[in-house]
């Protein structure tokens, strides 16, 4: 399951890193997010600062979509989803080498973002460490959804619409929690963001667990 | 010898849509058949269902001594399939998409470099995104995965189309070594005097059903 893992995630990166659609696209839409949620509250930084947790979340939720798109749709281009079936690898593997892919995107992606939540928003980035755990479990979580949902998406016509519709009121615990956790480490209590913390790699623990038990089943069936 | 295909009154569909209508079939193990019929006889369903890409609705079908109502993925290490598309990673060069295609299957990729060559893509072309090539390319960079994989069943849907003379050439050549070797084909085609050709026998489909062959055509 762990080769097949991590053969997968190589090739999923190494499309994206030739292809740069990642680069090109979905990191200027996470960055005009953040821009516009500028524009639209204000240039008062203490009215942004004390929002960048938030706003951060939701930009990195809306970039997990496109990412989870753009991971099927290298699939579904001159039926390579078929080749996928056809393959001899364990789909248990193809689905951790997939969210594992998008994992090592969206992260690259947040710590662009973090930064511009700092610069843009005159957020002080206190408490790293939990920042960072933050990041990495909620990211799990969150690509581990959207490769679970792009599964069930991919196989219809109606992909890229029903894919928000399916994936983002299950990601809502996610947001709720990474902001939550956030939050708190950036008015320096870090470690009252221990309890989101948790929650969040139970949620991660549950969906990836979800993954590797249903993405044979979603993968033939959809 | 044991049939590689056996097949008992197979039905398959695609949401109420009968692909397959109780298809009854017995290929055997070493056999290259073509299947012949009009557009819409279910030649490609025929051919996805033998490799598991369409369930088995009802009836009883058997593949290489695989179950397909239990079986279907373990079937798949031992078929190979070259359809109307290609199966390939756009972004991927050739060798590449050979290389991650066997490492797919748990085989050497030792095996890539000498399938490229024998389908005239070594050199400059190996190296290339399979996304620049032309689509006589990517048949043949399908066709070398085929080769490289050297699977027990071959499932060639139009194997032909897109090929240069030189390709259709090899491709006849390929398929008569699969035959030499004891690998079943199953051969789908409208060019029905070259396919014959290189057949054991032709399996005559239509409506979704096997039927005797038309006696406008005997």
């Amino acid at each position: 399951m762990l080769r097949d893992a991590w053969l997968v995630a190589g090739k999923d990166l190494r499309i994206e890193a030739r292809s740069r659609v990642a680069l090109n696209q979905v990191v200027p839409f996470a960055a005009a997010v953040i821009l516009l949620f500028g524009l639209a509250l204000g240039p008062d930084r203490s009215v942004l600062a004390p929002a960048s947790a938030g706003l951060f979340w939701i930009a990195v939720l809306l970039s997990c979509l496109l990412a989870t798109q753009r991971s099927f749709a290298v699939e579904s281009a001159d039926g390579a989803r078929d080749g996928l079936r056809l393959s001899g690898l364990d789909p248990a593997g193809i689905f951790l080498g997939k969210a594992g892919a998008v994992v090592a995107e969206l992260l690259v992606l947040e710590a662009l973002l973090a930064l511009g939540v700092a610069v843009l928003y005159g957020a002080h980035l206190t408490g790293g460490l939990v920042l960072a755990a933050v990041c990495v479990t909620a990211t799990v979580g969150l690509a581990a959804v959207g490769i679970i949902y792009g599964a069930v998406a991919s196989g219809l016509r109606v992909k890229e619409t029903l894919l928000p519709l399916l994936f983002l009121p299950v990601a809502a615990p996610v947001l709720l929690a990474a902001t939550k956790a956030w939050d708190e480490a950036l008015a320096g209590t870090p470690s009252g963001g221990l309890g989101w913390l948790s929650l969040l790699a139970v949620f991660a623990v549950v969906y990836v667990t979800i993954g590797i038990v249903a993405f044979g089943p979603l993968l033939e069936e959809s | 010898m044991a049939p590689a295909v056996r097949l008992r009154e197979a039905v398959a569909l695609a949401g109420r849509f009968p692909l397959l209508a109780g298809v009854s079939l017995e290929i055997d193990e070493g056999e290259v058949a073509h299947v012949r019929g009009p557009n819409g006889a279910g030649k490609t369903s025929l051919l996805r269902l033998c490799c598991g890409l369409v369930p088995l609705h009802s009836g009883e079908a058997s593949v290489l001594g695989h179950d397909l109502a239990i079986d279907r993925r373990a079937l798949r290490k031992h078929v190979g399939m070259l359809g109307h598309q290609s199966l390939l990673y756009e972004e991927l060069t050739v060798e590449e998409n050979l290389r991650y295609a066997l490492r797919s299957f748990g085989l050497e990729i030792e095996q890539a470099g000498p399938a490229a060559a024998r389908l005239g893509l070594a050199g400059r072309v190996s190296a290339t995104p399979v996304g620049r090539l032309s689509a006589g390319q990517r048949r043949r960079t399908a066709l070398a995965v085929l080769v490289a994989r050297d699977p027990r069943l071959w499932l060639l849907d139009e194997p032909h189309a897109g090929l240069d003379q030189e390709g259709r050439e090899l491709l006849d050549e390929l398929i008569a070594e699969s035959r030499a070797k004891g690998r079943t084909v199953l051969l789908c085609s409208h060019e029905h005097e070259h396919a014959a050709a290189l057949s054991d026998r032709t399996v005559w489909l239509a409506g979704g059903q096997v039927v005797e062959e038309p006696a406008s055509v005997a």
